[in-house]
């Protein structure tokens, strides 16, 4: 298996998010017709199908709602980052996220409910990955 | 529901997927006594790439008229009960027959597939994959949250895979049967914190099948019928950012739709079948189907209430945790839960007039609930 196989697939609806993501923006998506933002990216609204929506920049700044530290996952690139954090992040503007804790950072720190902020870590040319850090 | 069976289980490597499925369909049919001419309606999902239902029906040498081959995860085979009686009732077929088989355990150590279920990165996929949140993980980010807002401990959650191991002692067909505690659980190592390995399934081969047919029907042929009195399903998400709140199952939406169907209350209920692919899977069933408040369920399963003697006997097989779990296991379920109403099963509960089956599919995804009931 290709060791980049976990890398995002970019499609023209996520394009925008992975451009942001690139210079270190974290991209959420909002709704004019029902005035309410929500993730991840998706030309029509989940809540009412509107087409009227647009992209804003988030706060990156938010709350752990839960995590779980892996300890096992065969496969790479994963496999040798054992053990690492994946972190549900309720963030301010009222939307949930799927990152990692920051792999430089220890794991004692990482709790839910820890005010945390989202930052990018270029994985190369085309991708950046959210992380998650103490805010 | 007038046939059961499983397939030989737990370590197959001699045998094909198709081959269980076979062997499970010829063992219900004669469990039924009725005969494969009979079949005009298939519901099965799963191991073959691409048009599975298409696959499987050449494969047994059937032409149904009726075909249902949804796929949601575990609970798909309680989602196929729901829709047989529908088509039943219709008379868009008269003999069901629900088949699973996988042959996960062998595959893996074949190297056919990867221990962890891979999907690819790409569609909404792009936004989680990237992440590396294996199936387990994923359970206990839900274990994690519990924990967080209700106090609920590791060794409450343990006490679930020691009732069902009790229970597996009983079942000489049970893969894991020698009698663990709290602590074993709690020494087991850590998988994806806080889920223990023994807070989590077996991989198996295996797989079963159910025949069901029409009311007359069933009542002229070999055994005592076991009809389905309450059928409901609920779906939540797909990704686990979407789940909104992540104590709450989506059998809190089908389970009081399944009881009211059936005109039961939780006191009717003598045997629960619960699918177990992890002990929080439980914990968050038995706060959703109402046993016990939201957020009660650590205290409400320490004290073993849910072995097969106990106050509220669950998983009488010894379920997933320790009977068998071949890659989706909602099918075994009912399979135990039709056994303990013909007072046939290894584990039996007294005068057992009620089973409810809660299946629960994906990532706490999506769920069925089933109310079975004796005459």
């Amino acid at each position: 298996m290709n060791e980049d196989w976990y890398l995002p697939q970019i499609d023209s609806e996520s394009e925008p998010f992975w451009a942001a993501a690139r210079e270190g923006r974290f991209l959420i998506m909002h709704c004019r017709a029902c005035d309410a933002p929500y993730f991840y990216p998706r030309r029509y609204c989940p809540r009412c199908w509107s087409n009227e929506t647009e992209w804003r920049d988030a706060s990156s700044l938010g709350t752990v709602y839960t995590y779980s530290i892996v300890r096992q996952n065969p496969a790479p690139p994963f496999r040798d980052w054992c053990p690492y954090a994946v972190v549900l992040v309720d963030l301010e503007e009222g939307v949930r996220v799927m990152a990692n804790w920051d792999r430089t950072l220890a794991l004692d720190d990482l709790a839910v409910g820890a005010p945390v902020r989202i930052t990018f870590e270029t994985i190369n040319d085309e991708i950046s990955l959210p992380r998650v850090r103490p805010a | 529901m007038v046939g059961v069976a499983e397939s030989d289980f737990g370590t197959v490597p001699d045998k094909t997927a198709f081959e269980l499925q076979a062997q499970a369909a010829t063992r219900a049919i004669t469990d039924a006594g009725v005969v494969k001419d009979d079949i005009d309606g298939l519901f099965s999902c799963g191991h073959a790439d691409g048009l599975h239902v298409l696959q499987l029906a050449e494969y047994l040498g059937l032409q149904p008229r009726f075909l249902d081959s949804t796929l949601v995860g575990g609970s798909s085979w309680e989602t196929f009960v729901e829709h047989a009686v529908l088509a039943l009732e219709a008379g868009r077929c008269s003999t069901a027959l629900l088949v699973y088989a996988s042959t996960a355990k062998s595959d893996v150590k074949r190297r056919y597939r990867s221990s962890d279920a891979t999907f690819m990165p790409s569609g909404i996929n792009q936004y989680e994959v990237p992440f590396g949140p294996t199936l387990i993980s994923k359970y206990a980010m839900v274990a994690q949250r519990h924990m967080y807002q209700y106090g609920t401990t590791s060794e409450q959650l343990a006490a679930i895979a020691v009732a069902t191991r009790k229970n597996a002692s009983r079942n000489p067909n049970a893969v894991m049967r020698d009698p663990i505690s709290v602590d074993d659980v709690m020494a087991s190592r850590m998988v994806a914190d806080p889920l223990h390995l023994l807070d989590c399934c077996l991989r198996t081969d295996g797989g079963g099948a159910i025949i069901l047919t029409t009311a007359e029907r069933a009542r002229s042929l070999r055994k005592p019928p076991v009809w389905v009195i309450g059928a409901a399903s609920a779906e939540s998400h797909y990704s686990m950012a979407q789940m909104e709140d992540m104590t709450i199952s989506p059998c809190a939406r089908s389970g009081p739709k399944a009881f009211a169907e059936a005109g039961i209350s939780h006191k009717d209920v003598d045997v629960l079948q619960i699918y177990d692919a992890f002990t929080i899977m439980v914990l968050l069933s038995l706060e959703g189907l109402g046993f016990c408040k939201p957020g009660e369920g650590g205290p409400f399963v320490e004290d073993g209430k849910l072995t097969w003697d106990g106050a509220l006997p669950m998983n009488t097989d010894g379920g997933g945790l320790s009977s068998n779990h071949p890659g989706m296991r909602g099918l075994f379920l009912m399979i135990e839960a039709v056994r303990q109403l013909r007072r046939e099963s290894t584990a039996q509960v007294p005068d057992a007039k009620v089973a409810v089956c809660n299946a629960t599919g994906g990532f706490m995804s999506h769920c069925s609930t089933i109310v079975l009931a004796r005459d």
